[in-house]
């Protein structure tokens, strides 16, 4: 059973009255603690959580939507499992204070289709939520009304991209939307909507449990709080962290016992892969942004195949939609074909560069916009290695 | 009343609308600065709209202006100052001051990749290509100056190509997945034959199972055909079979057009949209080798007899003999994709169609009886050829049931892009010919029968004859334009009092005519529902025409196709109809001729109804 190592902001019974807490609170006392906190979303791209709140409580609408993105799919991720499995009452009460704070009735939680396993657990979590009077109609005697329902994934990656995954949830293709309008004011159905991580409705939750004051003194300046990071790889203990924003690259390894790192993958898949040389850097929203994925690789692991495994992934798992993440992730990966084969010159290495930095800037959504990352970073940061040896 | 939405386009994709100033919006217009002119725009325009407007060009692919925004071939990015990426020009919304560079160094390189990669995994080359000259990926590939495949080429075929149907064949070996052909068939159309399938790299575009096109429940309306940007989509071309007839001294070849290909066939030589051809193409298609030239208005005339009197016999056996079996409103059937629509989509419904044949039909059988007789021509020597602004119309000629002449009624279906490269192919310039008229017997044609061509003109010709029909006097409109009946809002409605009828139709003294008009299978589809709904009761007779805008928007038309060339196409018809000594369609006297020749129990008489009426099938949605 994945299982989180030391804490240091989820202790469960500290938290038990934030729901308590949050409904004596209006809304906007809400959304203005979570600003004050500095939330950023925790699902990788660090949008501020509280802005977005901001922008959904102020959109007018009959209904408004919350959605919980627990398609946790990005390579080397397996944070929100523990959450959802571990810390579950954090998750629904900080998505129930988020359903407050915009003032929305209905909540679903889009869970991955792989963690089906954990369902039934989740639906009887519910059930007893709301025979605790926790969730649906008048909570705590407040007339709030929120409920919560669970809606399967189908395995996609690009559902993890919040409108690909408002798509899927309307019935579409996994296909992210264009944006703006953006989900706030135009999401599930149309209506209002915030999607947020698993890992950010429960820092919403202890933020509100603790208060913005507190939340910010862990963390560096930009990025408060602390970050879930699920390490993977070579190293003697992988597994779920949490861990201050600001942590270096080596103190992370350190943790793990990572004593022949070569390289880290920070971000997943889509993130930056780290050389040696920069292990002083930190996790963080201003210098290695991540969702939660880490992985390490030492001196045995061949960097070639590393990136080739990933481009594999995402020639698959592009949505097919927008033509620079179709066919662009397809001819880096043939690239990476060509260099195996020793057939590809510098020079149209250099025109595929190039056309990764067309992919990050045209693309439609964030996949095709950070597919390219682990080609720039692996070809310049170990441009001598990979090619010495082909 | 069905109210006519704005947009069917999704409301995710639907550009933000701010409201006017005077409509209580907050201020309605917002600077924006492009490539350092300051321009000002309303709210919500999108960049594209913008920059069109102020005459910067933005190249653009999968974006067209029928259609829901997609936002997906990335052609058009530009860069906003303070956004980390490029945007998509055509849409996003200006509702903020922005700062906009259209050509800058980022936008120029990425667009060239975008390209690059697009062309790499475009089969075939652009002179064994039938789209040679008026392809969209051609142009921006000139536009930017590709001289070379940068990330390779493909060499291979991947897909077969899908020549199932009679009417459209799909080469997904030239598709860049615009996606316009989906957003055409569920937007637009609303009948959901093509959507993309598979992922990634692996993604296309395909039907229920990957069915072959004439399994599925494809109308034939050809409507992606029109707004494909490539080559991908196309007509099937009965051409080189109809050359072949032409060569062949035994054959008698005739050939029948429809009021709007003359209107639109002058855009495929260079002419700006709205030009009517009518009297060149007839020199043209003598000079081609067709050995009579008839005009299908004459059997739009014959049409609005047939279908106007089964109207007034559905009333009166409705009215005056109380007959509940009687279905009504009545439901034009010249359109055979809104036929086929029908069939798929409210096969319980066929009773409400009437039963006349198309045009197209009725002359087909008129030609292999009537004319062969007259002339004294074996009708199996006879190869009759509609030029038609239609792709269903291939479909159409097909029919099982379309051999009343005892031979297939019409030989080939032939659109207006394929006869325009008939017509290049023989070396004529189209615009520099002197006119000549239609041949007889089948010449002279009303004006009612020239406006079949317009949404909205079977209705006007319908109600021209009928009117009189029934009162003796003119239909109470100036210049006998019956305005109601014009224009492009999706559903129209209007009502016609009838007044100091004649004694015979006396029952119909005071009652108002009600009818409505709809284009396009998506506008249809809101009738049939209110229809389901019994919601249409005091309704007594509705057009659709499966294509938007009608037959001028039909899915042989030449490409491209936007309101504007609609609205052109629309005007030269009505234009011509102006014009005409002949406007209604019981005043022509070939009409008059054939009734008391040869379809001599009249209107609704045992010959007409061997040779002029059909019957149709219950589809459904059943795909086996």
């Amino acid at each position: 059973m994945p299982i989180m190592n030391d804490t240091i902001q989820f202790n469960v019974g500290e938290h038990r009255l934030a729901l308590e807490k949050a409904l004596k609170l209006t809304p906007q006392d809400i959304v203005m603690e979570i600003r004050e906190a500095g939330l950023k979303g925790r699902g990788g791209a660090g949008f501020p959580t509280g802005t977005k709140w901001l922008l959904a409580l102020s959109a007018v609408a009959e209904k408004k939507f919350v959605i919980c993105n627990a398609d946790e799919g990005e390579p080397g991720t397996f944070k929100d499992r523990v959450l959802l499995d571990e810390y579950t009452n954090l998750v629904i009460d900080g998505m129930t204070i988020g359903g407050y704070a915009i003032q929305a009735t209905e909540g679903i939680i889009y869970l991955r289709g792989e963690y089906k396993y954990l369902l039934n657990k989740l639906e009887r979590f519910l059930d007893e939520k709301r025979e605790n009077n926790q969730l649906g109609n008048n909570i705590l005697g407040t007339g709030f009304n929120f409920d919560i329902k669970i809606r399967l994934g189908s395995g996609a990656y690009v559902c993890g991209e919040e409108t690909a995954l408002i798509e899927s949830l309307e019935g579409h293709r996994g296909e992210a939307r264009n944006r703006p309008p953006f989900p706030v004011n135009t999401g599930f159905m149309g209506y209002p909507t915030i999607v947020n991580n698993v890992e950010t409705f429960a820092s919403a939750a202890i933020i509100i449990s603790k208060g913005a004051d507190w939340f910010k003194k862990i963390g560096i300046s930009k990025s408060y709080g602390t970050k879930l990071v699920s390490i993977s790889g070579d190293c003697k203990k992988p597994g779920v962290y949490e861990v201050p924003f600001g942590i270096s690259i080596r103190d992370l390894l350190k943790m793990v016992e990572a004593d022949e790192a070569k390289a880290v993958q920070v971000g997943g898949a889509s993130g930056q892969c780290v050389p040696e040389s920069q292990f002083d850097r930190k996790i963080s929203f201003e210098d290695l942004s991540t969702g939660g994925s880490v992985m390490i690789f030492n001196k045995s692991r061949d960097m070639l195949h590393i990136l080739k495994n990933f481009m594999e992934f995402f020639v698959e798992e592009s949505c097919g939609q927008c033509s620079p993440c179709r066919i662009g992730n397809k001819k880096l990966l043939e690239g990476i074909e060509l260099i195996e084969q020793g057939k590809c010159s510098y020079t149209y290495l250099n025109e595929l560069i190039e056309l990764g930095k067309s992919m990050q800037l045209a693309s439609k959504c964030g996949l095709g916009q950070s597919s390219p990352n682990p080609f720039i970073s692996i070809l310049t940061n170990f441009e001598n290695e990979v090619f010495s040896t082909k | 009343m069905i109210k006519d939405k704005l947009s069917r386009t999704p409301v995710s994709q639907q550009p933000l609308i701010v409201k006017k100033e005077e409509e209580g919006g907050i201020g309605s217009f917002v600077e924006v600065e492009i490539n350092g002119r300051k321009i000002q725009v309303q709210m919500g325009t999108t960049i594209l709209e913008a920059c069109r407007q102020n005459n910067i060009h933005i190249p653009t692919l999968c974006y067209h202006e029928d259609l829901c925004l997609a936002g997906l071939c990335r052609i058009c990015v530009v860069e906003i100052e303070g956004m980390r990426t490029l945007q998509a020009a055509c849409t996003y919304p200006i509702t903020n001051k922005l700062k906009i560079q259209t050509t800058s160094e980022k936008v120029r390189k990425a667009r060239r990749h975008i390209l690059d990669l697009l062309l790499s995994e475009h089969y075939g080359e652009c002179y064994s290509c039938h789209r040679n000259g008026n392809c969209e990926l051609q142009s921006l590939a000139k536009e930017y100056g590709v001289d070379g495949y940068k990330f390779g080429h493909i060499t291979e075929r991947r897909h077969t190509v899908d020549r199932s149907s009679y009417s459209v064949i799909r080469d997904m070996d030239k598709c860049v997945l615009c996606k316009r052909c989906v957003r055409t068939c569920i937007d637009l159309q609303e009948v959901g034959v093509l959507e993309a399938t598979h992922r990634g790299y692996d993604t296309t575009i395909s039907t229920f199972y990957d069915k072959p096109l004439a399994d599925v429940i494809c109308i034939n309306c050809g409507q992606c055909i029109n707004r494909c940007p490539t080559a991908a989509l196309k007509a099937n071309d009965p051409s080189d079979e109809i050359w072949v007839a032409i060569d062949n001294p035994k054959k008698h070849v005739v050939i029948q057009t429809a009021p709007s290909p003359r209107a639109s066939i002058g855009e495929e030589f260079g002419l700006p949209p709205g030009h009517s051809m009518t009297k060149q193409l007839n020199t043209a298609l003598r000079w081609i080798g067709f050995d009579k030239v008839f005009d299908t208005n004459f059997t739009a005339d014959l049409t609005i007899m047939e279908e106007g009197t089964e109207l007034l016999n559905r009333l009166k056996k409705k009215l005056v003999e109380g007959d509940n079996n009687i279905k009504l409103p009545q439901f034009t059937s010249c359109s055979p994709g809104w036929v086929k629509y029908i069939e798929h989509f409210y096969p319980d419904y066929l009773d409400y169609l009437s039963t006349c044949k198309s045009p197209q039909q009725m002359f087909g059988a008129l030609i292999k009886t009537f004319y062969a007789q007259e002339n004294n021509i074996a009708p199996e020597d006879i190869v009759t050829v509609a030029l038609m602004p239609c792709s269903a119309k291939k479909f159409e000629c097909n029919r099982p049931e379309m051999h009343s002449s005892g031979f297939k009624d019409v030989d080939y279906g032939l659109t207006t892009r394929e006869m325009a490269q008939m017509i290049r192919e023989a070396g004529i310039n189209l615009p520099d010919l002197e006119g000549s008229g239609f041949d007889d017997p089948f010449g002279d044609a009303s004006g009612a029968g020239l406006i079949f061509g317009a949404t909205g003109g079977v209705m006007e010709a319908a109600l021209r004859t009928v009117y009189e029909i029934v009162t003796g006097r003119e239909v109470p409109f100036k210049n006998l334009e019956i305005t109601p009946c014009r224009g492009f809002e999706g559903v129209r409605q209007a009502s016609v009092k009838l007044e100091g009828t004649l004694p015979e139709w006396n029952f119909l003294e005071g009652v108002d005519l009600n009818f409505m008009i709809a284009h396009g299978t998506a506008n249809a589809k809101k009738v049939m529902e209110a229809l389901v709904r019994g919601e249409l009761e005091n309704i007594h007779f509705i057009e659709v025409m499966a294509c938007p805008g009608g037959c001028i928007g039909g899915g042989g038309q030449p490409i491209p196709t936007s309101p504007e060339i609609r609205k052109k196409r629309a005007e030269a018809i009505y234009n011509e109809d102006r014009g005409l000594e002949v406007r209604k369609s019981h005043q022509n006297p070939h009409i008059k001729y054939i009734y008391e020749k040869f379809l001599i129990d009249g209107p609704c008489g045992h010959i007409s109804h061997k040779l002029l009426h059909t019957h149709y099938v219950k589809r459904g949605k059943f795909i086996a």
